[in-house]
């Protein structure tokens, strides 16, 4: 038990520390490197965000491009209108009444309705925005205004803090108990008095909070948004990948197999645009079929296999 | 005063009657056995009380008050407690843990950490689950994981609660444990239903019984009357 | 006027019959072989990719290199049940598990076949043109190839359910689609039932695809709103039901040609309102359990 207490600070501490190194780095890296840090704390916020509620539940959902896209568009549309504190809030707030209104449609049925409506739903949102923009407003696409990089850095690094705080604040008390409870057996909870349709529904919600924040953000990296660019489905494979990859069970799971992931695919996107997709691909359905618990479930099984322990945290 | 109450309960699964016109009365305070054999409709009822699955027709009164049309949690913060004939306990979460949330989420009103944590840990000792707290509940044994859905629905501090064949797989003395058990539960004033199949823990347990046959009630009575019940006898051994 | 609803009416229908095939495809593989496979739409584009292929660079007619495009898909859809799925059904602690899993599998196999599919075919649309002829019917004029799609697609269902129907081993994907354990306990070998229907599922998207490549193009990333449209319908008709999913088709196919005619661009919008007032009223669908 000492051992797992002082192992639980030491991650706490590397944590704190790197969060502090990142803090500094625009003082001491390059133009370059901070634009890459960037992309990783993007796919960093929507892999935890993704986790956040799929993770324990067990409701896996397909959405995050449509949140994200959400967060886009609205910086999109309210960019020039508004103080852009206020537009990335309102990116947040959009997908937050998104994803309640898919999960009052989807959460009080069965799961597989939930997985096929959020599989269709970034398709439908660029279906849509589509043809809105063709039929109503005649113009494709919109111009964004743009922000230096240093400040989406730290604009990015602190909606990661504030999301790692929320996600850490949610696990110790009883919603995220209660949120494990549905994932391990969803009846025995609402017969214990858990309202399991609206935690589902509110933490979804609060997911895709993030992830419009995040979409709201990054919209200003890109001066022009048209539907293609901000309603892509890749969105959603990566914080999939990232998170089976990196494994469910833990805080800092998703963390690194999202700081893998987005490393890799920000180097080799521009050489093997197809390539490193394909084998992205294969390296999820490798992750399902052999390493049920990602990697951190596979470092957990050794560390159970060395110290002899009968029981592993979880 | 009568703690529930249900009038012309009705269930079809597709073209299957699993109940027909049920009407049964549960005085308050009591242990009442629901006995009949497999495909009677037992947990199909139960089922329909706690709302995991709605009647086609017919009402359920608890203290008075129509529950029907109700989901599950809400009639759970109203009273009404149950355990499941397949054991659905949170299978990665401590013995601990799975009472725990009963006694965070049973009722309306907040209950902090430290208090839940006490009373989980009563209730696992009451449950004779005292040296389980850590355990996983994946890793206990089916009696002992029958004992914690008891723990994690008395959690919920409910005034009625509905037991689903506690005895099933266990030993003799196990079963004498279970019956000592539900005793001391209507000691606390908890009126108790309890389907089973151990026929000399019904008889020695409860002080009622409704016997159930092809979804329809076909005998009520103390257990005297059931065991010397024609209709009863014919029923278990006709088959 | 009544001409012009009778155009609307017989596109519907030909729209329909392609929807109804991959429909029924799909609900054969998550009814029986009980995998959501989200690539299913993929395996469409494959159909119509090989039949392009077969096509250019052969000269076979679409119609003829259907006996080729089928075999294909089937066989990569059964030795992927037979090596994937299996494994995942053996590693799956609970039925539910192993659907939410393979889903995840089907998830990384879209994203595979369509990467394969650019790298192999490039990333532009392709066309070409087959029996493009107007041909009068019923007083309007549509295209042969057109009414050669509808033709098949109709002539495959009604085979497949004849198939399901009269033959052994489709009393045996009826059973295993009943309950797969009582199946097997039956005699059924049911590891080799569910492979079965799973590649059937393939061929059928398979054949949806070469039937699609004959009337519109087609491009390697055009899988996607396939695969939508296919769940919709399977919910539509009801989860589970095949003779559902095959009249959730034709229905769908229906609204398609109403809302394009109205409003172009608004078809899979349309469809999705469609599948939002079934989650509200009755996510059962038409004809299911």
């Amino acid at each position: 038990m000492r051992i797992a207490r002082v192992f639980y600070n030491g991650s706490f501490l590397l944590g704190l520390l790197l969060m502090i190194a990142l803090a500094c780095s625009p003082l001491y890296a390059s133009r370059y490197t901070i634009i890459l840090l960037t992309t990783i704390l993007m796919y960093v916020v929507i892999t935890v965000s993704w986790a956040m509620f799929s993770g324990p539940t067990g409701y896996i959902s397909l959405a995050p491009a449509a949140f994200f896209g959400a967060g886009i568009y609205t910086s999109a549309i309210l960019g020039t209108k508004a103080p852009l504190p206020i537009v990335f809030a309102i990116g947040g707030l959009a997908s937050f009444c998104l994803a309640a209104l898919v999960g009052a449609l989807t959460l009080r049925l069965r799961g597989i309705f939930f997985v096929m409506f959020t599989f269709g739903l970034v398709e439908l949102l660029l279906h849509f925005v589509l043809w809105w923009e063709v039929t109503i407003t005649g113009t494709t696409g919109r111009v964004v205004p743009s922000i230096d990089n240093t400040s989406v850095f730290y604009l990015m690094l602190l909606v990661f803090a504030l999301l790692l705080l929320t996600v850490y604040l949610l696990k110790i008390s009883k919603f995220g108990m209660a949120l494990r409870s549905i994932g391990e057996n969803e009846d025995a909870a609402a017969h214990i008095g858990v309202n399991v349709t609206a935690l589902k529904i509110l933490t979804f919600g609060l997911s895709a909070f993030f992830m419009g924040v995040a979409g709201a953000i990054m919209a200003t990296r890109w001066t022009y948004i048209d539907p293609k660019i901000a309603f892509n489905p890749v969105i959603s494979f990566m914080p999939v990948l990232m998170a089976i990859f990196g494994g469910l069970g833990q805080l800092y799971g998703p963390i690194i197999g999202a700081a893998l992931f987005s490393y890799l695919e920000e180097f080799l996107i521009t050489r093997f645009p197809y390539h490193y997709m394909l084998i992205f691909g294969v390296i999820l359905v490798v992750a399902i079929l052999y390493m049920p618990g990602g990697l951190v479930g596979l470092a957990q099984k050794l560390r159970k296999w060395f110290s002899g322990r009968k029981y592993a945290d979880t | 005063m009568p703690i529930l109450e249900g009038h012309g309960i009705t269930k079809h699964f597709g073209g299957l009657a699993a109940l027909t016109e049920v009407d049964f009365t549960v005085e308050q305070g009591e242990v009442l056995g629901l006995i009949g054999p497999n495909g009677a409709g037992k947990t199909t009822l139960f089922n329909v009380i706690s709302a995991a699955i709605p009647p086609k027709s017919g009402t359920i009164t608890f203290k008075g008050k129509t529950i029907t049309g109700l989901k599950p949690y809400q009639i759970c913060r109203m009273g009404v407690a149950r355990t499941f004939q397949s054991v659905k306990v949170f299978a990665n979460m401590s013995a601990l843990q799975n009472v725990e949330l009963g006694c965070f989420f049973g009722k309306k009103e907040r209950v902090p950490a430290d208090a839940a944590e006490h009373a989980a840990s009563e209730l696992l000792e009451f449950v004779s689950l005292k040296d389980m707290k850590a355990v996983p509940a994946k890793d206990l044994t089916l009696a002992n994981q029958k004992r914690l859905e008891v723990a994690r629905a008395l959690a919920t501090r409910p005034e009625l609660l509905l037991l689903d064949e506690i005895m099933e797989g266990l030993n003799h003395t196990e079963v004498a444990q279970a019956m000592e058990l539900v005793t001391r539960i209507q000691a606390r004033g908890i009126t108790v239903i309890m389907i089973e199949h151990v026929m000399k823990a019904i008889m020695n347990v409860c002080e009622r019984i409704v016997v159930l046959h092809y979804g329809q009630k076909i005998a009520e009575g103390t257990p005297k009357e059931i065991a010397g019940s024609k209709t009863v006898i014919e029923v278990y051994l006709g088959e | 006027m009544i001409v012009t609803i009778l155009d609307v009416l017989i596109a519907g229908l030909l729209l329909g019959g392609i929807y109804a095939l991959i429909a029924v495809g799909l609900s054969l593989q998550y009814g029986v072989a009980r995998v959501l496979n989200i690539a299913h739409g993929e395996f469409i584009m494959l159909g119509a990719f090989i039949t392009w292929t077969v096509y250019t660079y052969l000269g076979l007619n679409p119609i003829v290199s259907l006996a080729i495009t089928g075999p294909i898909v089937f066989v990569i859809g059964f030795i992927l049940y037979r090596t994937m799925f299996k494994r995942l059904r053996n590693i799956s602690p609970t039925p539910a598990a192993f659907e939410g899993s393979s889903m995840l599998a089907c998830f990384g196999l879209l994203f595979i076949i369509q990467n394969v599919a650019i790298l192999i075919w490039g990333a532009d649309i392709k066309g070409y043109s087959y029996l493009a002829v107007p041909v009068d019917f019923a007083g309007t004029k549509f295209a042969a190839n057109r009414l050669l799609t509808l033709g098949f697609a109709l002539v495959i269902c009604i085979v497949f359910y004849l198939f399901l129907a009269r033959t052994r081993m489709g009393k045996a994907i009826r059973a295993a689609a009943q309950d797969s354990a009582a199946a097997g306990l039956m005699g059924v070998n049911i590891n080799h039932v569910l492979a079965l229907c799973f590649g059937f599922g393939a061929l059928m998207a398979g054949l949806g695809g070469a039937l699609i490549s004959m009337s519109y193009n087609i491009q390697p990333t055009m899988g996607l709103e396939y695969t939508m449209i296919a769940l919709i319908v399977i919910v539509l008709g009801g989860l589970g039901s095949i003779p559902g999913s095959f009249i959730g088709g034709l229905l769908l196919g229906l609204v398609g040609s109403i809302v394009t005619y109205v409003e172009p661009g608004l078809s899979l919008v349309a469809y999705y309102v469609i599948f939002m007032l079934l989650l509200l009223a009755k996510p059962t669908g038409i004809l299911g359990k």
